[in-house]
């Protein structure tokens, strides 16, 4: 338990962030248009947002680390996405209307709906890093198997959201099933036997 | 029997002999945008705009060099039957340039008519401007854009339009923000009172239900025109009648001989009922996986 956990939150981060991503392109086009410069808009915010993720999940992971709060990683993440879901097109719309230009439209946009979620998700790995290292000579393996699920995770995420998800879902059902299963996994973590 | 038409004979009969092998068509221009290459093919007279290599995917746009004026494809003449619910429209949106036919025409037919173009590549409207003889005016504008972004945009300026055509999708790959009921309830608000919306589409494809019902939701009854594509038209008013519709054809009769447009021959086309399953989802900005669903027979 006290290894399974954080790669299974790892490898599930990296599928939701995936999966929030694509989504958002979804969520930006009729606002925005699905242009390459909006794609490049979604995907800057998620690497810079993603980037400044891992320096603080880094930091964090100095005091008193546990398992718990790995989970709560996973759980801020999914509740920062409801924002999104409550009132993304409006917001985007509304931006829309005062930066007409859909490059930088897209980009405060996704900037708005999507740093926050995936800023959380960034914490992630790094935090899970510092829970499974006990010695310096495996350090390197265990980073290596969690780089592993966490783009194995990634991978999955944006094949099955965008293969099968998108033709049997509504964009916020999927969103909803997201933050479900972080939610899930979040509470396992926090409850779950063995934790502090 | 000169040596150009033994040439041209033998031609035909090496075309005729070796389907396989004959691949006629010339590379004349090509270039790259931000979007895809833009290629221009010639094959005898006609000259066509596409996207894929050896027009393999479908052809964007045709031209017959020899007659200008002639359509080509059978879609474009289609299009130009939005006239025959309302000849006189004096605003007109077109979403998608392509090579230009169907704005050079409205404009030769209807001379007065303010027409706004909007493509969202630049490449598409050089190559037009440049092979396929599109121009632009006092009249004629044209303006590079995502379509969607423009009917926003105007929605909120509270700009209206007599007619607005759909014209933005390729074989390969659809615009999916450009089919959602969304985005067809922003276009009606567009419309006028007597304003026409004309989509080209798809007609084959699990997307034809989705398609048909997504327009259903939004402007109820519509005409519906089939030959090798499909052809929405669709009013914010009640449909016109049928006799109302053969009449206005009738005014059009000469304007359109010079495009090779048979009044006869589309009038018979036209269709209100539906061909569809009815119980298909309709396409929303929350699910609107067209190209996934056009993939499927």
């Amino acid at each position: 338990m006290q290894t399974a956990l954080p790669y299974v939150i790892a490898g599930w981060s990296g599928f939701f962030v995936m999966s929030v991503e694509l989504l958002g392109g979804r969520l930006l086009a009729p606002t925005f248009g699905s242009s390459i410069y909006v794609w490049g808009a979604i995907i800057a915010v998620f690497m810079l947002a993603l980037a400044l993720g891992y320096l603080a999940g880094g930091r964090w992971s100095l005091r008193a680390p546990s398992v718990r709060r790995l989970g709560l990683l996973l759980f801020a993440a999914a509740v920062s996405v409801l924002p999104t879901v409550w009132f993304g097109p409006t917001l985007l719309d509304a931006v829309a209307a005062r930066l007409p230009d859909p490059r930088f439209g897209s980009l405060l946009g996704s900037t708005l709906l999507f740093f926050v979620p995936t800023f959380f998700s960034g914490m992630v790995s790094p935090y899970a890093v510092r829970l499974l290292v006990q010695e310096r000579t495996t350090s390197g393996r265990h980073a290596g198997q969690l780089y592993f699920v966490s783009t194995f995770g990634s991978a999955a995420g944006t094949l099955l959201t965008s293969f099968y998800l998108v033709l049997y879902f509504e964009v916020n059902h999927i969103f909803g099933g997201l933050m479900g299963v972080s939610m899930v996994i979040g509470v396992i973590a926090w409850f779950g036997r063995g934790q502090q | 029997m000169s040596v150009r038409h033994l040439l041209a004979c033998s031609a035909l009969a090496l075309a005729m002999l070796m389907p396989a092998l004959a691949d006629a068509q010339r590379l004349i221009h090509s270039e790259r945008s931000l979007y895809r290459e833009v290629l221009v093919y010639e094959d005898g007279p006609i000259r066509c705009m596409c996207f894929t290599r050896n027009c393999r995917i479908g052809r964007q746009t045709c031209m017959n060099t020899e007659a200008p004026n002639r359509f080509v494809m059978n879609y474009t003449r289609m299009m130009m039957t939005a006239l025959f619910l309302n000849p006189q429209p004096r605003s007109i949106l077109i979403i998608g340039l392509g090579g230009g036919t169907l704005p050079q025409a409205l404009h030769r037919v209807l001379p007065e008519a303010r027409i706004e173009v909007v493509e969202i590549d630049p490449a598409v409207v050089r190559v037009a401007k440049r092979f396929f003889g599109f121009s632009t005016n006092d009249r004629v504008h044209v303006e590079e854009l995502d379509g969607r972004v423009f009917v926003k945009r105007a929605q909120r300026e509270g700009r209206q339009y007599d007619l607005i055509m759909l014209d933005a999708f390729d074989h390969e790959y659809i615009p999916e923000h450009l089919l959602t009921r969304e985005f067809l309830q922003e276009v009606a608000a567009l419309l006028g009172s007597q304003g026409v919306l004309a989509a080209n589409t798809f007609s084959s494809s699990r997307l034809y239900d989705h398609e048909s019902v997504t327009y259903a939701a939004v402007f109820g009854t519509f005409y519906n025109l089939k030959q090798d594509n499909r052809v929405i038209l669709a009013t914010k008013g009640a449909l016109p009648e049928r006799d109302q519709i053969a009449r206005n054809a009738e005014q059009l009769r000469k304007a359109f001989a010079v495009f090779d447009i048979g009044v006869e021959k589309h009038l018979r086309m036209f269709s209100t009922t539906p061909d569809w399953d009815r119980r298909a989802r309709v396409l929303t900005d929350q699910y609107s996986p067209a190209n996934l669903l056009n993939l499927r027979e």
